[in-house]
């Protein structure tokens, strides 16, 4: 770092300064002198990238390949287009999108509270929290989409004192949905938050206690913002991996996108087509959440490195640039 | 109505073991007001931990360490002893300022944000007077040009001198400084001791473990060295480093001067 606009007083340094100086600065004044020439740049033909190019072809051969067998396979394509914006199908891409988010956040909120009672010193907090993440961590999620839904078989009236209703009329396929999802991803939330608030230096809870804030206002402000930037790249994983999740819920009758889309096969019996349909809308929601999850992690960068890394753009732009540059530093055409 | 002046720092007998290890063995020692303490020794004596004792970053085993006059860390009823609450504790850490080797900037604030932190957190100040005070802390330990840059951005002495501003921000009695230049470039040492040296001369009252014997001897008071978690020797810094009485001293000198 330069330190010329530093005006501070630094009466030592100038004092060692002046006793070397004779020699030092005599040394260094003729080389400042005599640089006016930029320097040639190095002319090399640069290595060839062969095998780039050989596993290219390669590579658009076996793709043009299984193109040619989906096009000459027996799907009606104009079948597939014609549903892709179908109003069943919206609903369920709409419901799908909604009970991810609806389930991360409480998988987010949850997980968080989890973890910082997990790395709690009371001990009843501590064992609470790990007896939550061993049975939500240690059981398949269908199983307790499954039990959520039919909870009515064993409590069929749900009193909760101050509000009493018939299970069944409570635990709609939305809730259970949501309860499944949410609850169990709360204990995954836990471990990567735990992870994050671990990675955090010790120094900084120390600062923050040194210059008196209290624990959980230092969780608030100091470990929880620096733990983002560990946290959130696997939390982005967990949110697409809760987009594909989600399609369990057609188990418990929740209008999702698969099951809007096997309800509209199951009446015309285009079953290839709907589910093909079904894949386009979850790659279009999960290339959004990645696009997302991009933006968001370089937010939570700042302060971590001194330049913020590229966007999607500049690095696929880069990629082209780079596989042409053989031919243009060289001078040649390839 | 005239008391005898209170202490800034006293320590009475205080011992600190971690496990099996003993690492304060009885220290006893007084800090006036307005004074510039250093404290010096090899590493391993015991002297941070004695600093983060002051503090209550570390609970001490045995022994009475009191603050202007407060006990750390515990309160007095009768003959009892009770141990303060989180909150409590925080309540006394506001008036230590405390300066690490490692500085501990918050890395995800700009070196104003560092500064406003603790008074609007935990003093409740207003943020646009928080700002007003921060940027003229940053302007005094010469960093008025630099108080959007994040701490990744400035320089390790730079660093440190907003971490100075930053414990300055909360109006401190008293400030400890653990090996504030030990993480620096020779060459950024200077501008850390000039800020330091200008507390000094503006009264403040600190506690300084150094290794910087030309700065102790220049603007020290008062000198303690420690060894092996006891206090060998202790005086006016110029009369310990030029006139040391123990052997242990002596050797210690020998290598650092």
């Amino acid at each position: 770092m330069s330190e010329p606009e530093d005006k501070a007083p630094s009466a030592p340094v100038p004092a060692s300064n002046t006793e070397g100086g004779g020699a030092g600065a005599g040394g260094a004044v003729p080389v400042a002198k005599s640089s006016p020439v930029p320097p040639e740049a190095v002319k090399a033909i640069p290595v060839r990238h062969y095998g780039r190019w050989i596993s290219a072809a390669i590579v658009l051969v076996l793709f043009g390949l299984v193109v040619a067998a989906f096009v000459g396979a027996d799907i009606t394509w104009p079948t597939v287009g014609r549903y892709l914006n179908h109003e069943t199908i919206l609903t369920g891409a709409v419901n799908t999108l909604w009970i991810t988010l609806l389930a991360m956040l409480m998988g987010v909120v949850l997980g968080t509270l989890l973890a910082v009672m997990r790395l709690s010193k009371n001990p009843v907090m501590s064992s609470v929290a790990w007896g939550y993440i061993w049975v939500f961590r240690g059981t398949p999620v269908l199983v307790q989409l499954l039990i959520w839904y039919n909870l009515a078989l064993i409590f069929p009236i749900l009193d909760l004192g101050f509000y009493r209703d018939e299970m069944n009329d409570v635990m709609t396929p939305f809730l259970a949905a949501l309860l499944g999802l949410g609850l169990n991803e709360a204990a995954y939330m836990a471990e990567i938050s735990r992870a994050g608030i671990q990675s955090v230096d010790e120094g900084q809870t120390e600062a923050a206690h040194a210059l008196g804030m209290t624990g959980s206002r230092t969780m608030r402000r100091i470990v929880l913002p620096q733990a983002m930037r560990v946290i959130i790249p696997p939390t982005g994983n967990e949110f697409i991996n809760m987009l594909k999740t989600s399609s369990l819920a057609y188990a418990i009758q929740y209008s999702e996108l698969l099951f809007s889309a096997t309800r509209i096969s199951s009446r015309n019996l285009e079953v290839m087509e709907l589910l093909l349909v079904a894949t386009i809308w979850y790659l279009i929601l999960t290339t959004i959440l990645s696009v997302g999850q991009f933006y968001l992690e370089r937010y939570f960068q700042r302060g971590s490195s001194r330049s913020l890394p590229p966007t999607p753009w500049q690095r696929i732009s880069k990629s082209l640039t780079s596989f042409r540059t053989p031919s243009r530093v060289g001078g040649k055409t390839v | 109505m005239t008391t005898p002046a209170v202490p800034m720092v006293k320590a009475e007998g205080v011992h600190k073991s971690f496990g099996h290890a003993h690492i304060l063995k009885g220290i006893d020692l007084e800090v006036a007001a307005g004074e510039v303490f250093c404290l010096v020794g090899p590493s391993g004596s015991g002297k941070s931990t004695f600093l983060r004792c002051i503090n209550h970053l570390e609970k001490i085993s045995a022994g009475r360490l009191s603050v202007d006059g407060h006990l750390v860390g515990y309160r007095q009823k009768g003959d009892k002893l009770y141990e303060l609450k989180e909150r409590e504790v925080a309540a006394q850490r506001r008036d230590i300022g405390m300066v690490f080797q490692r500085f501990n900037l918050f890395p995800h604030m700009t070196a104003v944000e560092n500064v406003m932190e603790a008074p609007v957190q935990v003093k409740g100040e207003s943020k646009t007077a928080a700002r007003e005070r921060a940027l003229k802390l940053l302007e005094r330990v010469g960093l008025g040009n630099r108080t959007d840059n994040y701490p990744s951005q400035l320089s390790g002495g730079q660093q440190q001198r907003v971490a100075i501003a930053r414990a300055l921000a909360m109006e401190p009695k008293l400030m400890l400084f653990d090996e504030p230049t030990s993480a620096l470039d020779p060459e950024l040492v200077g501008e850390v001791l000039d800020v330091m040296r200008g507390l000094a001369e503006d009264g403040m009252t600190m506690v300084v473990v150094t290794h910087e014997m030309g700065f102790a001897r220049e603007v020290g008071d008062s000198l303690v060295f420690m060894d092996d978690g006891v206090v060998v020797e202790s005086g006016h810094p110029r009369d310990v480093l030029t006139d040391p009485q123990h052997e242990r001293t002596k050797a210690f000198l020998s290598k650092v001067l």
